[in-house]
């Protein structure tokens, strides 16, 4: 094997992986403040489409990624409303924010299907996909704001009887998962694959929902995870390339497993549960009590 | 009540006729989105060609990103139950769920694209996309420097085996050194993927992307890496003008409209067509003559012609499996059965066909 080519494959990777990292850590952030948002592929695929629409009409990277962002804080501000005020049962709001997001990004972009663009380089944000891993581990583990998040993700009541608003903590969390969310998706149709196909993030962010749980709720385990889940995907496909017989399916589907056998190692004991999910993730938070 | 409605209704068709009769309803089942400008997008065009032609004795209507599970049955039923006439299910695996739906419903019609299984009211259609690919192999042998050719593959089922091979003979026959580096990536439709796969055969030293998956990632990411590439089901050159080299274009309008008016005129019934470039379902996009030869492209040409007129079978002996037994003799052409089953690699390519 040359240089090269492992430099090849090492490219493939990271540029492959990005969209899982910026997903991932934006949900786990949300969940760290005790809400699961499961409209992360729909968030996605808004922020894809809405940064392809905006570059098309606009010819602004930059406000292409800036418009996208937005729409990820729209779409997960409308969630918000819904678990935190009227307090809607978190999954079931969610699971509709993702079927809205799909219906939402196609009806958007129905005119724009096949545009070309100029694909804009990755490696600005395969770079900042690190830093913010960074900038979160630091956040949640090296900061006043960062343990008052946790706190609330944790016991909520506590939190309240201490003083801090834990709507508006929350709030605030779920607006940040969103953004990433959608960066992730404006990521994969400006750089990863420069096009917009309804539908093209492909299942990307139920992946990165289970890379939160493999990661047992750990920013830099997201990065790791997320790595490995990317990683594996390209490797396979470069030992199928050398012509060793592999199976492939096997690897389409190994993030989930990977995932479930986290999930069982995590549950079954009752001390390791505690320790990995934040523990008030979907309990809706009551004021008055 | 029921008694007089049917008394109303006889009394309406005989005061009408038939020629106001209701419209045959069409249904179609897509396993992507119709803006996928690959496969999903061909059908579609296909089935508006259909409206086109037959104007008012039928409407349509599709159901689109129906995946090939347990959901493709609510999806076919949902046309059944909304009195559909003809249903189109348009991806290999939804046989299953094709012939599920069918059974229950003896007076709808039903076609069922690339499959092999028939029942009285399911007819099986397909395209024989392998002459195309041996077009496709023909200009690879040529145009390749490096003699390894990429091929980003779908799923494990004839259909994607028999476009290999039909690829790589052509190719061997140009070039007997030329490598093929296949890639499976188990799905139809992931950009992402699709442009992973590009750039690990790119990076593996293939400098011809060929995809029998849907969208124009693959071409995309060849046109960026300053490689060449084959588009896949309609003409991709629009997204990638310095790669493109020709692609494998699905015409299935004349096909469906044909269909349709037999349901209209009640002569339906079941079968199996597979038809070619003869019958104009497969058709070549416009050579790229930016990147080929005059010389290339006129072979091309030619060879379409000879697959046209059947004196040139992609398919011609003596053809050897990877254990190097004959399967097609001299001087024979593969028989259309065998080409229906295909599950193996011919002589010459390396690795394993996925079981």
């Amino acid at each position: 094997m040359s240089i090269e080519l492992i430099v090849g494959i090492l490219e493939i990777i990271l540029i492959a992986t990005t969209p899982l990292v910026f997903a991932g850590i934006g949900e786990l952030v949300t969940e760290k403040s005790g809400v699961l948002n499961l409209g992360v592929e729909g968030m996605m695929l808004v922020g894809a489409v809405t940064a392809f629409v905006t570059l098309v009409i606009t010819g602004s990277y930059f406000l292409a990624f800036l418009i996208s962002v937005l729409s990820g804080v729209v779409m997960s501000g409308l969630f918000a409303i819904l678990v935190l005020f009227l307090m809607s049962n978190q999954i079931a709001t969610g699971l509709a924010l993702t079927i809205f997001g799909i219906g939402l990004s196609s009806m958007l972009g129905k005119e724009y299907i096949g545009t070309p663009i100029d694909g804009l380089s990755p490696w600005f944000f395969v770079i900042f996909s690190f830093v913010i891993v960074f900038l979160i581990s630091y956040f949640f583990y090296k900061t006043k704001m960062g343990l008052i998040l946790r706190a609330v993700g944790e016991s909520h009541n506590s939190a309240h009887a201490l003083g801090y608003s834990v709507i508006k903590i929350r709030f605030l969390s779920i607006l940040f998962g969103g953004s990433m969310c959608a960066l992730a998706g404006s990521y994969i149709s400006i750089c990863y694959a420069p096009m917009w196909q309804e539908g093209m993030t492909a299942g990307r962010g139920w992946i990165a929902l289970a890379l939160v749980v493999f990661a047992t709720w750990k920013p830099e385990r997201v990065l790791i995870g997320a790595y490995i889940f990317g990683g594996v995907t390209i490797l396979q496909m470069n030992l199928q390339a050398l012509g060793l017989r592999f199976p492939g399916q096997f690897f389409s589907m190994a993030p989930y497993i990977a995932t479930i056998v986290v999930l069982v190692f995590i549950s079954s004991n009752r001390l390791r549960i505690k320790l990995s999910a934040p523990a008030s993730l979907t309990i809706p938070f009551y004021k008055g009590r | 009540m029921v008694k007089f409605i049917t008394f109303i209704s006889t009394f309406l068709v005989f005061a009408f006729g038939s020629a106001n009769a209701d419209p045959k309803k069409v249904g179609f089942i897509y396993i992507g989105p119709p803006g996928d400008h690959g496969w999903t997008y061909m059908h579609d065009v296909g089935r508006k060609y259909m409206e086109s032609q037959l104007g008012d004795s039928i409407t349509s209507t599709y159901i689109e990103n129906v995946p090939e599970n347990a959901d493709a049955v609510r999806a076919i039923r949902k046309l059944a139950d909304s009195g559909h006439d003809l249903i189109f299910t348009t991806s290999f695996n939804y046989m299953d769920q094709t012939h599920e739906v069918a059974k229950d419903f003896p007076d709808i019609k039903f076609e069922h694209a690339t499959g092999y299984i028939q029942a009285d009211n399911v007819a099986t259609y397909s395209a024989r996309f392998y002459e195309g690919r041996m077009i496709e192999g023909h200009i690879a042998g040529h145009m390749s420097k490096t003699g390894t050719i990429g091929y980003i593959a779908s799923f494990p089922i004839p259909e994607v085996v028999r476009g290999i091979n039909a690829f790589y003979l052509a190719a061997a026959k140009v070039n007997p050194d030329i490598k093929m580096k296949i890639i499976w990536v188990f799905t139809w439709y992931d950009p992402g993927k699709e442009a992973d796969a590009a750039n690990t055969l790119i990076n593996q030293g293939a400098d011809i992307i060929v995809q029998h998956t849907d969208t124009y990632a693959p071409c995309q990411a060849a046109q960026k890496a300053g490689v060449f590439a084959f588009g896949q089901a309609s003409n991709q050159e629009d997204f990638c003008p310095d790669a493109h080299l020709t692609s494998i274009e699905d015409i299935w309008g004349p096909y469906y409209a044909d269909r349709a008016k037999a349901v209209v005129d009640g002569t339906w019934s079941s079968g199996d067509t597979w038809d070619g470039m003869d019958k104009g379902m497969v058709v070549m996009s416009p050579y790229n003559n930016k990147l080929m030869p005059a010389s290339l492209i006129q072979e091309a040409v030619n060879m379409e012609v000879g697959i046209k007129d059947g004196t040139l079978h992609p398919f011609t002996g003596p053809i050897y499996n990877q254990a190097g037994e004959l399967v097609v003799p001299e001087g024979e052409v593969a028989p259309d059965g065998m080409l229906l089953g295909m599950n193996f690699y011919v002589q010459g390519i390396d690795g394993e066909v996925p079981q």
